[in-house]
């Protein structure tokens, strides 16, 4: 399904410099193209949150069945929104549209289209908000001349077409915000404009079915618990095969240490699925040599929140049960696996939106004695601060050679680098279990990383060729270290990373192989009483281990 | 951020533009001088520009008379009143402070108020400083 | 495509022409001298108030800083203070930083995709956005400063010392002032960029042009007086002078280009509030510049926090008890 378009005609498409014109009067001429959107929110996921507006509908239809008052609603929920959130009413009215923002979105370097500048698609709303809000623009627009200088347009059916098309073109990723000059950040605004989507039922089905699921059954593949214990059982075998030892995990365990809570893409898909495997040697390690006490919930079983790209509300809503099954069980604090957004509404939103946690302890860890200062208040660390704590005071047996094999670079998620600046945790575990590590360019890594193409629930299937044009800036980077240091494997401390840029190197790098860096950590770690690997979690052969031939 | 901070950071962008009000409430204000024709400039009644043309346009005369006199030797200047003038700012009877004798009040006293400060003096010198 | 910038460029000539016309034609001298000023300050200091304490009444519910650098975690990782700060220093030494250096435009990059040879894209550094923007900046205030010597009798020592070192390239006469030029050249040099640079033109707005527009109006009007068609500057002063001690007066043998040099500051002045010129009082208030990255560390709260239906525990067990007792998982409730 992925390949519908060729690299190379993706590639002939790109061209940076913008057509003449004044986009406003283009507005009637929005081309919703397949590739390039999502399908429509099915009627039963919407209405399982009793989000408004469930019904049947289709994009490329020229009716959406929107309510008889739409433009009111959205004018209601601007006004709103705009007493609620200073970010929405400052970057209304501060952008000075310098352009440096233009040309750090991967959609726009990616596609060449000029409403994928991160200043354009704000201005999409900002038109809309000069004409709606502004008194300026409304004592302007009485001046002779100074309509042309008040840029404002009305909310017609075309206007929000466009906004939905655009709006479902972001990936709430940062990059902009960290070159405007005035922090203008295009996530904060898209938010709010899915949020106006949501209340006219506008969501894709991409975000609104998985939300359905994990409201329901906990996670948004809709795992049930059943299946969730059988799925990690299913890795405890194939573990048990490799090493000879049982890395049995312990679930809804009340009075355990720690909860354990990461994205149930990890429980499900390949890749994650070994990166899982390392968890479960991890834990399995800690368990027998320090009697560390981890434990998983199904009910808590998704770190993941598309939520988030629904409304702040339906995220609180998701995000709730991972105190109430903390509080429930008992434990000190929580551990979050390696996941970007989940990480973001950790970091940036969890304790404001469902805490105060004072039920649980300020997160220590039990077996170096570190206290995690940076984490005292929402009481939920992250693996890699974990790990790399674990790895600096000596406590992990590792034998760097089994990842011998493995050339790595390591993708900065947008959400844990701009969100977070969880930068050189990741770094430092990847360094202590192999030895092979090389560095993207600068101006690809860290703070300036380039999205996988397909974050904030644009990871879906129909729309392949907007996730790989997205990815274009990040692959041609992969590509470079590829070519340069022969670099096969990208790390990536992202469960959506793990399945949308091994879909991006199968596309334009193909012999780069995506990794989750427990992997990494599971591959390497020496387990108690293990017998001698001779593959990886991959169960391919590793360089160096091969088997003795006994003739 | 919040409000008080907010608010704080108002009161004082407002006092800093209002600042060229409030700052001639708290001082003393120094008045405009009020050009006055003295010595022989009183009787003379002609001089190489009008009133209001010689206010604005001194400086360039000055200039063009500098080049004129050191470049061309040419020491003549025929202003638009028909009469003749010697160019010089500080030598003899027919220059401008031959005529308008006070320095102070002729040359100072404006380009004090306007805040100008000309380098004719580093080379000329006040001829009554002279004597 | 011209209409974004013809109608805001036959705006300025207008608005140029109109007080011109009105003070030498009509004699309007008061209107345009004292009028209209005093109009342009009150609209200004109203619009700028009522626009900050609108941004201010609006809540800040989360707490989240763009991070651009390393986070503060183990104590053994070396955090980066100022661009990803998690105390009121930090975000204070990034907000100077920010404010008065333009740090983030420093880090501007231009990307070219290379087609056909090796189908790569690249990025270089591009800091000519950031050295005309800090050159226009940093060049109005100093002539802005420059203009208190218009009111205030005696001048301050210190702005004299700063009309010493803007004129400190001795050159012509009256000196030039370095900053007048470099204000003239900015300007000039963004509106090129607006109108050269594709991407750029395609997002600019009438509202763009029209600021750097009234801005060369008014430089080129101030330099113009200052350095060609000359001016009665004691006369400008007494009528400076007059306004800022709500004693106008109209001197006489000042002419209708300063007139319209103050209608245009009039103008910038009434239009700022209204205007994406506000940026100077938003920048302060960028939440994703101005809060410290310590979320975890500390509780931030949202002051319209409300609570939410959410599936809870005892929901998800009476819906899956069954499967889960089969499966060996624990639960609350054995039936």
């Amino acid at each position: 399904m992925s390949n519908e378009i060729k690299p190379d005609e993706l590639l002939n498409k790109i061209d940076y410099a913008p057509a003449s014109g004044n986009w406003m009067d283009t507005t009637g001429s929005v081309q919703i193209r397949p590739g390039m959107y999502c399908y429509a929110a099915k009627a039963e996921s919407v209405q399982t949150l009793s989000l408004p507006n469930a019904r049947p509908w289709n994009p490329l239809e020229e009716d959406w069945k929107l309510p008889d008052n739409w433009q009111e609603i959205i004018f209601q929920a601007m006004k709103e929104r705009l007493e609620r959130f200073r970010t929405f009413k400052v970057f209304m009215d501060i952008c000075v549209r310098c352009g440096a923002c233009a040309d750090k979105c991967h959609f726009f370097l990616g596609t060449g289209d000029p409403k994928n500048m991160p200043v354009l698609r704000a201005e999409l709303l900002r038109s809309v908000y000069r004409n709606d809000f502004s008194t300026a623009a409304k004592i302007l627009s009485k001046i002779p001349g100074g309509k042309a200088l008040a840029g404002a347009r009305p909310m017609t059916l075309s206007v929000l077409k466009e906004w939905w098309y655009y709006f479902f073109q972001c990936t709430e990723c940062r990059r902009c915000s960290v070159f405007c000059p005035y922090g203008i950040d295009t996530a904060e605004i898209t938010i709010m404009a899915r949020e106006i989507f949501n209340l006219l039922g506008l969501n894709i089905d991409w975000i609104a079915t998985p939300v359905s699921n994990c409201f329901k059954t906990g996670n948004h593949l809709g795992i049930q618990p059943h299946a969730f214990k059988d799925m990690l059982e299913f890795f405890v075998e194939d573990i048990e095969s490799l090493t000879g030892v049982n890395c049995t995990p312990q679930f809804q365990k009340k009075g355990a240490d720690i909860l354990f809570i990461t994205p149930s893409g990890d429980v499900f898909a390949d890749p994650g699925t070994y990166t899982c495997q390392g968890y479960l040697i991890l834990f399995k390690y800690l368990k027998d040599k320090y009697g560390l006490d981890v434990t998983w919930s199904t009910y808590a079983s998704e770190g993941g929140n598309f939520g988030f790209f629904t409304s702040h509300e339906t995220m609180k809503r998701l995000n709730a049960k991972m105190y109430a099954e903390a509080r429930r069980l008992g434990v000190k604090w929580i551990l979050g696996g390696e996941c970007g957004h989940m990480w973001r509404v950790i970091h940036q939103y969890m304790d404001t939106m469902n805490g105060p946690a004072d039920f649980l302890e300020i997160p220590k860890n039990p077996i170096t004695g570190t206290v995690f200062e940076n984490a005292a208040s929402t009481k939920m660390v992250h693996i890699t601060e974990f790990t790399a704590d674990l790895i600096k005071h000596g406590k992990l047996e590792l034998d760097k050679s089994r990842n011998a094999d493995r050339i790595v670079t390591f993708h900065d998620s947008c959400n844990p680098a701009r969100g977070m600046g969880l930068l050189d945790e990741p770094r430092y575990v990847i360094q202590n279990v192999c030895d092979n590590f090389y560095e993207m360019p600068p101006n690809t890594i860290r703070e300036q990383t380039f999205c996988c193409g397909s974050g904030s629930g644009l990871n879906a299937g129909e729309n392949m060729e907007l996730r790989m044009a997205g990815a274009l800036p990040r692959a041609n980077a992969l590509k470079y270290v590829h070519k340069k240091f022969g670099v096969n494997t990208l790390g990536t401390i992202c469960a959506i990373d793990r399945a949308t840029l091994t879909t991006m190197c199968e596309y334009w790098v193909p012999d780069v192989q995506v990794y989750g860096v427990h992997e990494l950590v599971g591959n390497a770690l020496i387990l108690p009483g293990e017998k001698k690997r001779t593959e990886n979690l991959r169960l391919e052969p590793m360089t160096g281990f091969e088997e003795e031939d006994d003739e | 951020m919040n409000k008080n901070m907010i608010i704080t950071g108002l009161i004082i962008f407002v006092l800093a533009v209002l600042s060229p009000f409030w700052f001639n409430i708290i001082t003393t204000i120094e008045a405009a001088p009020k050009p006055e024709l003295l010595g022989n400039a009183k009787e003379e009644k002609k001089c190489v520009l009008e009133k209001y043309d010689m206010r604005a346009n001194h400086p360039s005369l000055l200039d063009e008379w500098r080049d004129s006199v050191v470049r061309d030797s040419d020491r003549q200047y025929k202003a638009a009143n028909g009469h003749t003038f010697e160019m010089s700012l500080s030598t003899g009877k027919n220059s401008c402070l031959g005529c308008h004798e006070d320095k102070a009040k002729f040359c100072d006293s404006c380009h004090t108020y306007a805040s100008v400060d000309p380098y004719c003096w580093e080379c000329h010198t006040n001829p009554k400083e002279i004597k | 495509m011209n209409q974004k910038y013809l109608i805001p460029l036959t705006t300025v000539f207008l608005l140029f022409l109109v007080a011109y016309t009105g003070v030498e034609g009509a004699g309007l001298h008061q209107v345009f001298g004292i009028f209209i000023p005093y109009l342009a300050v009150l609209a200004f200091l109203a619009g700028f108030v009522y626009k900050v304490l609108g941004w201010a009444s609006s809540a800040v519910p989360f707490r989240i800083p763009t991070t651009c650098g390393q986070q503060k975690s183990l104590p053994w990782i070396k955090q980066n203070c100022i661009d990803n700060p998690d105390t009121s220093t930090g975000v204070l030494l990034r907000m100077v930083l920010e404010i008065f250096l333009f740090r983030s435009l420093f880090r501007n990059t231009k990307a070219a995709f290379n087609k056909n040879e090796s189908n790569t894209l690249s990025y270089s550094w591009e800091i000519f956005l950031w050295l005309g923007a800090l050159a226009f900046h940093y060049s109005f205030l100093v002539v802005i400063l420059r203009h208190f010597r218009f009111f205030t009798s005696p001048v301050p020592s210190c702005l004299k010392f700063l009309e010493y070192m803007d004129g400190i390239v001795q050159l012509g006469l009256p000196g030039l002032f370095i900053s007048g030029a470099v204000l003239l050249l900015a300007t000039l040099f963004l509106l090129a960029r607006r109108v050269l640079d594709a991407k750029v033109t395609y997002i600019s707005q009438a509202a763009d042009y029209f600021p750097l527009f009234l801005i060369i109006g008014i430089a080129a009007s101030g330099l113009s007086m200052r350095y060609f068609t000359k001016v009665d500057i004691v006369g400008i002063k007494t009528l400076t002078m007059g306004l800022v001690t709500f004693s106008p007066i109209i001197p006489e043998g000042v002419g209708g280009l300063f007139y319209a040099h103050l209608f245009l500051v009039s103008i910038l002045f009434a239009y700022f509030p209204a205007s994406k010129l506000m940026h100077l009082g938003g920048i302060f208030l960028s939440p994703t510049r101005n809060m410290a990255n310590n979320t975890r560390a500390k509780r931030h709260v949202n002051p319209w926090n409300y609570d939410v239906k959410t599936h809870t525990y005892e929901e998800y067990e009476d819906h899956f008890r069954e499967k889960m007792i089969e499966a060996g998982l624990p639960v609350d409730k054995e039936e």
